[in-house]
């Protein structure tokens, strides 16, 4: 079922579906919550030994999984908590400030 | 055939609840309520009824479990009084607006402290902002016939909110009296087939209750939407009422009047102290008093408009509340009953009775001291003390 609420900021009161209910399943995905991030993980791949303990750990489902190996960070939902670099057994990932990133960008 | 039997109020309650057959019922025993949900409990054992019977833990739980229930897609039932009333209290505000059908008794219990099992209306009213109907029975008939009625209410397509039946605590629960049941198709019929909202347990049609709506969310918006129900389930009332009439011949509504007409001096009520300022309004009639009297049934919504309406010609009311005012104008019904005078042009005098706290007796002479008061108060011309307690020793 895909529920359009683009336009949800212009609903009347009695527009919205009946108990705050949501007609969607896992439209969650459609919240970016990335903007919330103070740090981002950076892995590195000659280090990464592809155990998916990083995988398991997320508490956010951001790391980015393809055929049971890790292929990179969902950076629109990673929250930057650090857990997945705390776990790495083999410390192939580091956390990175945004703020630095923003400053060498410029 | 409709058949006459003697009945507790809880017996009668549990009848009710067998007849409608509900799909879960999820309860925890506590005074005076208990008999409802053991009675009911026979019936589940003895296999009169489908229900899924659920024993929880504590109230809170019961109300979890009713709402988890509920929001799966089935038809809800439960009871409880006082404690635990107070102790599901955030479950209620969230039954509610979860706009979740679930029909529960509450057998009016003092709250504590000091800890008290009889009869007065705090718990109820302690909860009159959670967003539950709130109907009140005079006696074992009423609670049965409220019953049946809850269930179509709180299922109207354009109510769906759950709905309190109340009970006065030991006095109509444990008290035996004549009521007419109606017969097991007819109230099976009366209720009808449970049509859920966005049930989960339709997977083809995932859906999320109950989420996060802070932020740059739109909790007002979904508060309003659940106030709009409110005010339609004055109508819904009526109309499932006059349906009622139909298959039982009896008739209910928001509140009933007794010789209120031509009366000067009356006296608002809510539950089985009706009975007994029936019993004084006819002896005052009977010395040339013109008094009348009014029993509240349904409290919430708050039928104001109609209720000025028939109290507009009076020259004094007093309210009798049988909870106290907590540092409030006085008791809740008081405070509704002031308030909605507040459209008239003309208001009678108005003044507070809180009666019966912790289950204290009131008696007829209670009763007609309030009347010899209002007559003072209209002699006066004015009401010297608001607030009263009837009945403490002072």
């Amino acid at each position: 079922m895909k529920w359009d609420i683009s336009k949800i900021k212009e609903w009347k009161y009695y527009e919205h579906p009946q108990a705050s209910t949501i007609l969607d399943a896992g439209n969650a995905e459609n919240y970016e919550t990335g903007g919330w991030r103070s740090q981002r993980p950076v892995r590195n791949t000659e280090k990464c030994t592809q155990c998916l303990i990083c995988y398991i750990y997320c508490p956010d489902s951001s790391i980015m999984v393809e055929k049971e190996e890790v292929v990179g960070f969902d950076l629109k939902h990673c929250k930057g908590c650090g857990i997945c670099a705390e776990e790495c057994p083999k410390d192939a990932i580091t956390m990175v400030s945004e703020a630095d990133l923003a400053k060498e960008g410029e | 055939m409709a058949k006459t039997v003697a009945l507790t109020g809880n017996s009668a309650c549990a009848y009710a609840m067998r007849q409608i057959d509900p799909d879960v019922v999820a309860a925890y025993p506590i005074t005076p309520q208990t008999a409802i949900v053991e009675d009911f409990a026979t019936f589940v054992a003895n296999g009169n009824v489908d229900t899924e019977y659920v024993t929880v833990e504590s109230e809170h739980s019961a109300m979890s479990a009713c709402i988890g229930a509920a929001a799966a897609g089935a038809r809800v039932m439960t009871a409880t009084s006082s404690q635990g009333l107070a102790l599901m209290w955030e479950m209620l505000y969230i039954a509610a607006s979860l706009r979740l059908p679930i029909v529960m008794h509450n057998v009016n219990r003092a709250l504590s402290g000091p800890i008290n099992i009889h009869c007065d209306h705090s718990d109820s009213m302690g909860a009159r902002d959670s967003g539950w109907i709130q109907i009140f029975s005079e006696n074992a008939q009423e609670a049965y016939d409220n019953t049946v009625q809850a269930v179509r209410i709180a299922e109207a397509a354009q109510v769906r909110l759950p709905v309190m039946v109340l009970l006065d605590g030991f006095i109509i629960s444990h008290a035996i009296d004549r009521i007419e049941l109606l017969d097991d198709e007819v109230a099976k019929h009366f209720v009808g087939e449970f049509k859920p909202v966005y049930p989960l347990l339709d997977v083809r049609n995932p859906v999320s209750w109950g989420p996060f709506d802070g932020l740059h969310g739109y909790y007002f918006e979904h508060k309003r939407m659940q106030e709009e129900a409110m005010k339609r389930a004055k109508g819904v009332i009526a109309k499932v009422a006059d349906d009622y009439a139909k298959i039982s011949g009896r008739s209910y509504q928001f509140f009933e009047t007794y010789r209120l007409d031509d009366a000067q001096f009356a006296v608002i009520v809510l539950g089985s102290t009706a009975g007994t300022a029936r019993v004084v309004v006819d002896r005052l009639r009977e010395s040339g008093v013109p008094a009348g009297m009014l029993k509240l049934r349904v409290f919430r919504p708050f039928p104001a408009a109609e209720l000025i309406d028939v109290l507009k010609h009076l020259k004094a009311v007093a309210v009798l509340d049988r909870s106290e005012p907590a540092g409030g104008l006085g008791g809740p019904v008081f405070t509704e009953v002031r308030s909605a005078m507040y459209y008239l042009d003309q208001s009678p005098l108005i003044a507070n009775y809180i009666y019966g706290l912790g289950g204290r007796d009131v008696g007829m002479f209670d009763i007609m001291k309030v009347y010899s008061d209002l007559h003072d108060f209209v002699e006066k011309g004015t009401v010297e003390k608001v607030i009263n307690f009837l009945g403490a020793k002072e």
